[in-house]
């Protein structure tokens, strides 16, 4: 039994981790710009087909490290020619746009790489257990946590001492008055959707490396990611990040005790927080409204 | 005095370019007549039922989206709600069209009813968010409760009853134009109390707190409370689309739940025209012909109706019934 739940809490920490990685690109986005990105998705997805391409060449830690920076290229791309234009229009407008180019994404995903399923070859040493009694337990799993909680701090780290980060922050608060001091938005926005799209492409190398590679991977951790937005309270990023964790190990832990009910725990916890405190765990006054 | 602000605030009040009559006129002339002259354009008549369903969802949404100015990104849960309350008493209860429909409307609008109040303070993009997000806990549900649902499969082994009035019985368990009329009886009906609601003081305003929600609460209007009935009213709508879809197919799947439907009522709603009262019906009948047209030449139909999706947000926002209105006010 200890061993089953020591099992699961490792899996609810990396199903978290993902969640993490992914919430936080789209809260960035959501939070600045004010768009939901439905193709959040399907950027991990290319994050993890572009290693797949990249790996043959650049081996397993040179795609580890480029195809994030080239999802976000491909990101930057994709703001300066279609989302910037729909940031003073009507919210339902961005919705469309994301939601209509994330079918447009997973076809051609499926067209270049193929329907079905594609591993992602990993160097040998990750895919050992760490010892024989938790022998659930790849090198793989500790090297992903660590990457997240780098990432993580990377990203913090970014947005607390650089300027582009302060910048980013103060946006988020009031844009208006962050233009009004010289600032170009327009610049900051882009920036911040491709970094935004760069931590999708690096949770996908990531996932690509334990659950291989298909077309809609990013599909199943879309609406996690939503709910860990709004459970963590819209505006803060540490909301976002403990909204993450929580319903990653809450659906874990559900899948110990009752399996069948493992997807419907995580919405259990939206409708709770939603009743007890709307603004999420964390998130600002006023911020929802 | 609700009325004042509604004049005030929406130009759009001015004499159209065709009189409504003859808009009405030519509406109900082609769907009363669609069995006949279907068939001579190689459509067939399940796909007009299709349309007249589709197309009462986007238009039961459209209340919320296009006259009150709330995004709502999960109409799909009360749509599939409502088909697999109509499927499940069918199944599990009793054999009995009206009641089936009235289970599955209650269901759903129920259901859009109490989530309502849990979000109703919520704006724009964050609205938009908590609504996707319940809609899908009700597609796991139905995917994951495999004895009860038919999970993945969906709910099959039902079937529409014959309707008996008193000595009378319509036999509406074929296909074919007896069915189709009965579709579009409910539809006129539903489409009849949309309207009379849109025009009474109450749409007055929802249109009031879509143009300026500040002024309208300075006015006494109850913001809050008449968006969740705004929300709540377009969700019975909906639930009542959905009874109809299971009906239409005799068939209930998860994916008359998932997020991807309730974008496509909001495409539908935007395509033919979110301001406008017909808009989405005719946005229904462009994207079912589009879909039923593509999904039979390629299987990459998907990036095509996404691509749509993206030409229609950045070249055509107003939609087409939106592009003649703005034709006709120059």
């Amino acid at each position: 039994m200890t061993q089953v739940i020591l099992f699961n809490v490792t899996n609810g920490l990396i199903i978290g981790a993902f969640y993490v990685l992914m919430a936080l690109g789209l809260s960035l986005i959501l939070n600045l710009s004010n768009v939901i990105n439905f193709a959040h998705g399907n950027f991990l997805a290319l994050g993890g087909y572009l290693a797949f391409t990249l790996s043959p060449a650049l081996g397993y830690w040179g795609a580890l490290l480029v195809s994030p920076l080239l999802t976000a290229v491909i990101g930057l791309a994709v703001e300066r020619l279609m989302i910037r234009r729909v940031y003073n229009r009507d919210p339902v407008y961005s919705l469309l746009l994301t939601f209509g180019f994330a079918f447009v994404m997973q076809d051609a995903a499926r067209y270049i790489w193929g329907p079905n399923g594609l591993p992602l070859g990993l160097p040998d040493f990750l895919s050992q257990p760490i010892n024989a009694d938790l022998f659930f337990i790849t090198w793989y799993r500790v090297f992903m946590v660590a990457v997240v909680i780098t990432a993580v701090l990377g990203l913090f780290g970014f947005l607390r001492f650089t300027q582009v980060g302060i910048r980013i922050r103060a946006g988020t608060l009031d844009l208006e008055t962050v233009a009004s001091l010289g600032v170009n938005i327009s610049l900051l926005r882009t920036f911040n959707f491709a970094l935004g799209c760069l931590l999708a492409g690096l949770s996908g190398v990531l996932a690509a490396g334990q659950i291989g590679l298909n077309p809609n991977m990013g599909d199943d951790l879309l609406m996690p990611s939503f709910i860990a937005i709004i459970v963590g309270g819209v505006g803060s990023l540490i909301g976002t990040l403990f909204g993450g964790l929580l319903i990653g190990m809450a659906a874990a832990l559900t899948t110990v005790f009752f399996p069948a009910a493992s997807e419907a725990v995580i919405y259990a916890i939206m409708m709770i927080v939603l009743l007890l405190r709307p603004r999420g765990l964390m998130g600002e006054e006023g911020m929802m409204s | 005095m609700s009325t004042d602000v509604a004049t005030a605030a929406v130009p759009a009040m001015r004499r159209p370019a065709v009189p409504q009559w003859a808009r009405l006129v030519v509406i109900w002339g082609l769907l009363i007549t669609a069995p006949y002259w279907l068939p001579l354009l190689g459509g067939y008549t399940a796909l007009a039922g299709r349309v007249l369903v589709f197309g009462l969802a986007a238009m039961g949404l459209n209340l919320l989206l296009g006259f009150t100015g709330v995004l709502s990104f999960g109409h799909a849960a009360y749509f599939g709600l409502g088909a697999y309350g109509a499927g499940l008493t069918l199944r599990f209860l009793v054999h009995s069209t009206p009641l089936a429909m009235l289970a599955g409307t209650l269901l759903g609008g129920l259901a859009g009813t109490l989530f309502g109040l849990l979000i109703v303070r919520r704006r724009g993009v964050y609205f938009a968010m908590c609504t996707i997000a319940f809609g899908q806990l009700w597609y796991y549900l139905a995917y994951s409760w495999n004895d009860f649902t038919g999970g993945f499969d969906g709910l099959r082994d039902f079937h529409r009853e014959p309707i008996g009035f008193g000595p009378l019985t319509l036999d509406i368990t074929a296909g074919g134009p007896q069915f189709y009329y009965f579709l579009l009886a409910v539809f006129a009906i539903a489409v009849t109390l949309l309207g009379l609601l849109v025009r009474s003081p109450f749409g007055h305003t929802l249109r009031a707190i879509r143009e300026n929600e500040r002024r309208a609460r300075f006015l006494a209007i109850p913001v809050e409370r008449q968006i969740w009935l705004s929300f709540s009213i377009s969700c019975f709508f909906t639930a009542l689309a959905g009874t109809l879809y299971a009906l239409l197919n005799n068939f209930a799947d998860p994916l008359a739940l998932h997020y991807s439907l309730s974008g496509y009522f909001v495409v539908m709603c935007v395509m033919g025209g979110m301001r406008t009262f017909w808009g989405p019906l005719l946005g229904a009948t462009v994207f079912v012909v589009l879909q039923d047209y593509i999904s039979s030449m390629t299987v990459n139909w998907m990036s095509f109706v996404g691509a749509t999706f993206v030409l229609v947000v950045l070249f055509f926002p107003r939609g087409l019934l939106g592009m003649r209105r703005l034709r006709g006010s120059a």
